[in-house]
């Protein structure tokens, strides 16, 4: 798009009735990436939007961009073959806790460790909610659905901890709800050269309502979250707690101030985002409810070349290394003789 | 085949006694690790550039060094070559080169009476009889008797060859095959110097040293064959009368991937081939992956599925994307094969068969995913399906599913099987300007633009690469509206879409020819084969044709769609003989289309057809 024609919102929208329920967050996520992507000025026709299966994974369809939706797990393999053989558009992945972390696992880790440049956003519900309403590898153990009248008793995936492990560069985490912090999360995944993962908390309000209102609702989140910031000090609770590791990584809340049995600020944790090495990441990644204030924001941003990248350098050099390419040369290879 | 060593000519005066024959079947064996499958390629090698035709058959186990001495640890290579044209690997070896008494036991019945066998004499070793259920050592105990044996310590010649060298006991035993190969080469007058070539192109840069003693060794083993007089004479297999011009010797599986990189040329696409490791496709990853300097992109990924989604991936791109497989893997591939349908997109998808079900028969050859392949998706979801004839023939399938796919937006399943994909023949190198061009066109005209609006004659939609402006749209496997693309839940518009998916495949017999037939269109038998039992099937034909037999042979191409003149072909003979390594798929599929009383002729045993076997379905159906 021209800078002179400003984007707005709703020329990524579609003319497509989106068919989500009345209530449900991922319409606050579809309306965020539009706003976003207009302020971004993104090229509409040099973007693509691969989806897989679920709820998420609809979205597609309400976007202007080109997109597909595809088969349950696989949306990472489609993206990829794309942007390997398409480095100059923009790719972005829609999926779901059971999408990606289910049926999908295997290859959200290979996006991961290859570093393929997708910008994958992961709608975290904690159930299936397109099957209705069984639990989902993300959903709390005892977990009563009509799959596990019992309760469930598996044991979840936390998506930040499983991209971590699998290399991931860029990792974030947001919420449907909270829009301005999404739009920004968004932003910065949108300039990572990589692999981007941002986890969206999003409710779904007919089959696990209130998943996270713990830790979201107007009354908690100042106690519950913890922004990470760059630089800046592991604050919450309005600056009265912060979190300090101490021994071997251990994290621990403390009360913020020069008084008795307080911490001065200087002894809380400092967020960095730029670590070489992933035990941080991994150790934030471990502060969880109700012990823990939630982490929200980017978790790590680091650079690592990116696997598209590699293989199209790879191609140019051995082009490069081979003048004769046409066909006679292709098939005149081995051992060759000639019959009279 | 006991015929084809017939001597027509006598022997030749000079030096060296030689009896000059029409053909040979040579078979060499021993443990899996013994080196069996180079010793069998470097003689087919020298046996194509002395001007042989020549066909084979590699078949080892599944495992890569299964136990030493083992029955079924034992690995084996035969050659048919001969001064005429070679349809098939042979019926029967007429020569067995046994490396140990596995070897022996495993191959002496398929050996032709009065054959011949070099055995190493020195692995009949007390163990090495016990392991392969030998009660008393076969050499010896008259066992043999019936056959020509040739008993040769190759393995202390080769000790004896190497000893001055620094080489330690177990590298200077593996290079007791080229002693095996040496002797060979003499007993069948092969030009010495592509060995030699080879072996030195093959050791020089990582073991320069081993390069020495193999060849060492190699000459040893042919010096041996003029020396040691247990051979009085050698053998003569003069050039065939092939077509003139520049060969090669080729595989199918670096057929089909010449052929890939070949079509995507011609239709002026990048090619993006994603695989994942499987036995017996892997090659095609392999061999694609030395082209990647004719801008060929390869991706070895994370599984069967991400290799389909990244082929699929790339062809919405705008690339050819392709993937190849063998049934357990293609079965993974299923549902995003039926995604590609829903979205028409060009997508090849190759199956190279191997024995089923399951694991089944990793390292051996069959037909039976011929069913898998047309039916094996969930909802009517009609891919087109072509299968490659013989080694060479894999070329031109890989070239016509790729012009074929992009032409009607569909995938396309060129089937292959484990016999075409390591089996060998000379190819003759075609020539560029034989092959048109076929360039893909892309859409850019936004105007009156819908996804799914359709080209009236091949009912394709068209191929919009994302990028380009004012053409964004969305695609997905939900059902799409006709003209849309958008999603349609509407009872008629599934109807009309599931019909239109169909009749864009019937559309493909458009491109097609008469089925060619080998005899008249009309007799007693027709033979209807597809895929690699081609060999065997024309051999059989030809011969019962030459003794009066009215038969005749098609071997058909496209098996989804069929041809369109089949059904009035199968009405012209009075039976119908359907040989297929499988239990009966083609012949199900002919008996349905057509209501023809079509008899199956199955093989499922890993192993290729031999001639005989069809043979004598043949004239077994002629006489009643």
């Amino acid at each position: 798009m021209g800078s002179e024609i400003k984007l707005k919102k709703k020329d990524f929208q579609s003319d497509q009735d989106v068919r989500w329920c009345p209530g449900c967050g991922d319409y606050s996520i579809l309306a965020q990436v539009q706003k976003t992507f207009a302020e971004l000025e993104v090229n509409r026709d040099e973007t693509v939007i691969i989806s897989g299966i679920g709820c998420s994974s609809r979205f597609p369809y309400y976007m202007t961009t080109y997109g597909m939706h595809s088969i349950h797990g696989r949306a990472p393999t489609f993206a990829t073959g794309l942007k390997v053989s398409r480095p100059d558009l923009n790719v972005w992945v829609i999926t779901g806790d059971g999408d990606s972390l289910s049926i999908g696992g295997n290859h959200l880790i290979h996006a991961m460790r290859r570093n393929v440049d997708l910008k994958i956003l992961l709608f975290n519900n904690r159930i299936y909610g397109l099957t209705k309403g069984q639990y989902s590898p993300t959903s709390e153990p005892g977990k009563r659905t009509p799959s596990t009248p019992l309760g469930s008793i598996d044991n979840p995936f936390d998506p930040i901890n499983v991209v971590l492990g699998a290399g991931a560069t860029f990792v974030a985490r947001a919420i449907d709800t909270d829009t301005k912090h999404l739009q920004e999360m968004l932003k910065r995944a949108a300039n990572h050269k990589g692999t981007a993962i941002i986890e969206i908390y999003q409710n779904c309000n007919v089959f696990n309502d209130g998943a996270f209102v713990q830790i979201t609702s107007k009354d908690v989140r100042d106690d519950q979250q913890v922004r990470l910031e760059h630089g800046q000090p592991m604050v919450f609770a309005g600056g009265a707690k912060g979190i300090r590791f101490s021994g071997l990584g251990t994290p621990e809340v403390v009360e913020v101030g020069d008084g008795d049995g307080q911490v001065p600020l200087d002894q809380v944790a400092k967020h960095d985002e730029t670590l070489q090495s992933p035990a941080y990441a991994f150790a934030l990644a471990q502060l969880k409810y109700p012990d823990f204030p939630t982490p929200v924001g980017v978790f790590r941003a680091v650079d690592r070349p990116t696997y598209d990248e590699a293989v199209n350098t790879q191609t140019r050099q051995a082009v490069e290394a081979t003048p004769k390419r046409d066909l006679a040369s292709l098939w005149n290879q081995g051992e060759i003789w000639d019959a009279k | 085949m006991a015929t084809s060593t017939t001597p027509t000519g006598q022997e030749t005066s000079g030096a060296r006694p030689t009896i000059e024959v029409e053909s040979v079947v040579i078979r060499f064996a021993g443990d899996s690790g013994d080196g069996m499958q180079l010793t069998g390629s470097e003689f087919t090698k020298a046996s194509a550039v002395a001007g042989n035709d020549l066909s084979t058959l590699p078949d080892y186990p599944a495992e890569i060094r299964a136990p030493t001495g083992t029955l079924f640890g034992v690995s084996g290579f035969q050659l048919q070559f001969a001064s005429h044209e070679v349809f098939t690997p042979g019926d029967q070896p007429d020569v067995l080169v046994a490396m140990n008494p596995a070897a022996l036991k495993t191959n002496l019945p398929d050996l032709v009476s009065g054959g011949s066998i070099i055995v190493n004499t020195a692995a009949f070793t007390k163990p090495n009889l016990t392991k392969a259920k030998y009660g008393s050592n076969p050499i010896e105990d008259g066992s043999l008797e019936g056959y020509q044996v040739f008993p040769v310590d190759i393995s202390g010649l080769t000790k004896e060859c190497l000893k001055d060298t620094d080489l330690n006991a177990k590298s200077i035993d593996r290079c007791k095959n080229y002693f095996a190969l040496g002797m060979t080469f003499w007993m069948f007058n092969r030009p010495v110097d592509t060995a030699l070539k080879s072996i030195s192109q093959k050791f020089a840069k990582k073991r320069p040293e081993l390069a020495d003693a193999n060849i060492a060794v190699f000459k040893a083993g042919y010096h041996y064959g003029e020396t040691a007089e247990i051979f009085t004479q050698s053998i003569e297999v003069k050039r065939a009368e092939i077509a003139p011009g520049r060969y090669r010797n080729i595989m199918g599986n670096s057929a089909t991937a010449i052929g890939l990189v070949t079509g995507a040329a011609l239709a002026e696409v990048p090619l993006v081939y994603a695989g994942y490791p499987i036995t017996p496709a892997s090659t095609i990853l392999h061999e694609l992956s030395r082209y990647r300097g004719y801008g060929t992109t390869t991706l070895q990924v994370e599984d069967e599925i991400a290799a389909a989604g990244a082929a699929i991936g790339a062809s919405f791109g705008g690339a050819m994307g392709v993937t190849a497989s063998s049934g357990p893997g293609i079965a993974l591939k299923a549902e995003a094969m039926g995604l590609a349908v829903s979205l028409e997109l060009p997508l090849v998808v190759v199956n190279v068969q191997r024995g089923g079900p399951s694991t089944g028969l990793p390292t051996k050859t069959e037909q039976s995913d011929l069913l898998q392949m047309i039916y094996g998706r969930n909802g009517e979801s009609p891919v087109a399906v072509l299968a490659a004839r013989t080694p060479s023939d894999c070329f031109h399938c890989a070239i016509e599913a790729v012009r074929i796919a992009i032409k009607y937006m569909t995938p396309v399943v060129l089937m292959t099987d484990g016999y075409l994909a390591n089996g060998a023949e000379p190819w003759r190198i075609p020539k560029v300007e034989d092959f048109a061009p076929f360039p893909a066109r892309f859409r850019t005209d936004p105007a009156g633009f819908f996804p799914y609006m359709r080209d009236e004659k091949t009912l394709a939609r068209a191929w919009v690469k994302p990028g380009t402006p004012g053409l964004a749209h969305r695609v997905g496997g939900l059902e799409k509206d006709a003209l849309t693309g958008n999603v349609s839940y509407d009872p008629d518009n599934h109807q009309k879409m599931c019909e239109l998916r169909r009749d864009k495949i019937l559309r493909i017999r458009q491109e097609m020819d008469a089925v060619e037939v080998n005899g008249e269109r009309e007799g007693d038998v027709l033979v209807v084969g597809w895929g690699s039992t081609y060999g065997a099937i024309t051999k059989a034909v030809n011969e019962l044709r030459n003794g009066g037999t009215k038969v005749s042979h098609a071997h058909i191409r496209w098996l989804n769609p069929l041809p369109p003149d089949l059904g009035e072909l199968l009405k012209g003979f009075r039976r119908v003989l359907v040989p297929e390594m499988n239990l009966g798929q083609l012949v199900r599929l002919l008996r349905s289309e057509y209501l023809v009383d079509a008899v199956p002729l199955n093989k499922i045993q890993g192993k290729p057809f031999k001639v005989s076997e069809v043979t004598a379905a043949i004239q077994a159906l002629l006489a009643n």
